[in-house]
């Protein structure tokens, strides 16, 4: 199982608390990250570095620990083990605000948006604008108009909609506008194009790319691999809790990715990764 | 969420029956069949009783009403979260004998510290409602039932403990005066004109803004309507209560009452509508792990909701004590709490969190006082108004329902 791409780096264990060597080329690094809930071991342990602007696509099969470890990232719940690395500074991510303060946005597979609430209160849920100790609507308003048009969203009404009312492409538009919305530098995407039927999915890749253009940083999970492979610029793999592989996508084809996700290695994959790391 | 559906399925924006249909299915109609519902109601008690529609009876209807209102606007806060407090009615009840005993009795404390102090009582009890729910994670439904065994209990010994049979009535004016004392016909039609006039300059100016900010805003002629809808609601109310409604002594003007209602509407409006924490009261009621990961610190504006509960219902003990003339042992705090949630209910808040607002409980509490006193007027037994009661509120909860099914489909 040695043979795929920077998986030695997860082997050795010597990750654990090490920082990464090159400070400035990762955005975020993980080293060692695992988690528990209760005796079910969920995280083992995760080494994984996301470079800036770059699109990393984590897949895996179900239950391979992808939703744990980016709830991890996001400070939905802290790990049980391990250290997160900041552009090479050792940070604490143990609650959404955290997260958010350092520049992650999560776009989850629920979307997390509230159906009794219109688009512009959706968008700005948690960091309202305000005049005093007034909300200041027409700010936020003008804002979420210009946000969506940026984004090319042009299939919503009004943003004074109830997001209960919208379609599914609709509201996972606003979902992913409003991760990208604030000061963001890395957006993690939770299967975005799962619930989507042809043309919604091509325009939520289409968006993605857009995202990495601007320098954002993405980690999309995704299932689809036919997707992965059109969007992605690195690609992570899971399997049973541990981060088997990583790498430039060019090094990685279906068949090997299909042999990692299911079985945790492949002989497909170049080996040659493990050392240039 | 599910559902796959192409971009191109926005209908064309035309109004037809159909869509005022689907508007009522989706609990988005606002508040004109309610009114209808109330009209209804008040002209089949007219046509029952002449004295229904008399100036003297408009204003103790209104008075009636006050309770339900208050009651009603306290159990809001919590219902918008998802939560209910069955107790609301035996807290409003502590904070009445607080006042009472204190300001009465044999303590004499001067009014304007008691006041406030009854108010920090139930405040307290909101807040350790909502402790007991946050922390040790019960449900509110189970916490507050026990706190409606519990208030009842504290509220008997207080009240028995002073020594006078059960009851402490009050002489204090201040406090009594709250109910029963008016304003002069002149300060009525002051009260009146300024409300209607800064509610007029908030709708246009509003509007204004927003156009001048480059967004679409609601037609003049739509805005007039509402303000002329209000000048005439205001009218009629101060023809009513400024008419001499007493044989034999001079009683005009409208009660102290009125003003408080509306000044705890506007406050209670202003907060949910105007600042983040009524956004995040919304939030948390439609989807509170949504605001969880947003960053917000839900447990903090849930708690929030349960002070601001126990801080409206000690208002309206206050009010209670005053058209009661004092506080007894026996005051029904458990059929109150039903009537409280049954005006919010009918006035269109949600049981299942997330949809309602505070001028809810006002029409819905003045609809339970008009079934309520016209039902008395025209003689019918105490059996048929509990009946009709809850025929009310079944039917209410029923339009709820509906609405919550309707807004899942529509998605």
């Amino acid at each position: 199982m040695t043979t795929t791409p920077e998986s030695a780096n997860s082997q050795t264990g010597n990750g654990s608390g090490v920082a990464p060597s090159k400070k400035s080329e990762h955005l975020l690094s993980l080293r060692g990250i695992a988690k528990h809930f209760g005796a079910v071991q969920a995280l083992k342990h995760v080494d994984l570095d996301i470079p800036a602007g770059k699109v990393t696509a984590l897949i895996g099969d179900n239950g391979a620990g992808k939703s744990t470890l980016i709830k991890t990232i996001s400070g939905i719940w802290a790990p049980t083990a391990g250290d997160v690395f900041w552009n090479g500074e050792q940070v604490k991510v143990h609650t959404p605000g955290d997260a958010s303060a350092l520049g992650i946005s999560t776009v989850y597979q629920d979307l997390a948006l509230c159906d009794n609430l219109d688009i512009v209160q959706n968008m700005y849920l948690g960091h309202e604008e305000t005049r005093g100790i007034t909300l200041d609507e027409i700010a936020m308003e003008l804002n979420t108009k210009k946000v969506l048009k940026d984004l090319s969203v042009s299939t919503v009404k009004s943003v004074r909609q109830l997001v209960g009312s919208l379609s599914g492409g609709q509201r996972q538009a606003v979902a992913v506008a409003r991760a990208v919305m604030r000061d963001t530098q890395l957006v993690i995407m939770d299967e975005p194009t799962a619930a989507l039927g042809v043309s919604q999915t091509h325009q939520v890749l289409e968006l993605i790319k857009n995202l990495s253009d601007r320098g954002i940083a993405v980690i999309v999970i995704s299932h689809n691999l036919t997707d992965v492979f059109k969007v992605a610029d690195r690609l992570a793999v899971m399997h049973l809790g541990t981060l088997v592989s990583s790498g430039d996508i060019s090094q990685y084809d279906t068949t090997s990715a299909v042999e990692l996700i299911t079985t945790g290695e492949s002989k497909g994959a170049p080996s040659s990764l493990a050392s240039s790391h | 969420m599910s559902k796959t559906s192409p971009d191109s399925t926005e209908a064309t924006p035309r109004f037809t029956v159909g869509d005022l249909f689907k508007r009522l299915r989706t609990g988005n109609s606002g508040l004109i069949p309610i009114l209808v519902g109330l009209a209804a109601l008040v002209a089949y008690f007219d046509i029952r009783s002449h004295v229904f529609l008399s100036a003297a009876n408009v204003t103790n209807l209104f008075i009636q009403a006050t309770v339900f209102i208050l009651l009603g606007m306290a159990e809001i806060w919590l219902l918008l979260l998802g939560e209910i407090d069955l107790s609301i009615g035996f807290v409003a009840g502590i904070g009445a004998s607080t006042a009472v005993i204190l300001v009465d009795n044999k303590y004499h404390w001067p009014v304007l510290v008691v006041l406030p102090l009854a108010l920090a009582v139930t405040t307290l009890i909101g807040i350790l409602h909502g402790t007991l729910v946050i922390r040790l994670r019960l449900p509110s439904f189970v916490v507050t039932l026990a706190g409606q065994l519990g208030w009842a209990g504290v509220l008997i010994f207080l009240i028995d403990h002073q020594g006078t049979g059960g009851v402490v009535s009050l002489h204090e004016k201040v406090l009594a005066d709250l109910v029963n004392g008016n304003l002069t016909p002149m300060w009525t039609w002051i009260v009146s004109v300024g409300s209607v006039l800064l509610a007029a300059i908030f709708m246009i100016r509003g509007q204004a803004k927003r156009r001048a900010a480059g967004l679409e805003s609601t037609p003049m002629a739509i805005v007039a309507l509402k303000i002329g809808s209000l000048v005439i609601a205001a009218l009629v109310l101060v023809l009513i209560f400024n008419t001499d409604r007493a044989t034999f002594i001079v009683l005009h003007g409208m009660p102290f009452a009125i003003p408080i209602d509306i000044f705890i509407l506007l406050a209670g409006s202003f907060i949910l509508n105007k600042t983040k924490a009524g956004r995040y009261i919304y939030a948390i009621g439609g989807n509170s792990e949504a605001v969880r990961r947003a960053g917000v610190n839900v447990n903090r504006y849930r708690l929030l909701a349960f002070a601001l509960a126990g801080l409206t219902a000690g208002i309206a003990g206050l009010l209670y004590a005053s058209r009661l003339g004092g506080i007894s042992d026996g005051i029904d705090g458990g059929t109150l709490v039903l009537y409280a949630v049954a005006a919010a209910v009918i006035g269109g808040t949600s049981l299942f969190g997330g949809r309602g607002k505070m001028i809810h409980a006002v029409i819905g509490g003045v609809i339970i006082a008009t079934i309520y006193n016209g039902m008395a007027l025209i003689g019918m037994s105490a059996a048929t108004q509990y009946i009709a009661t809850a025929l009310v509120l079944l039917a209410a909860v029923t339009i709820d329902s509906v609405a919550r099914r309707g807004n899942g489909t529509t998605r």
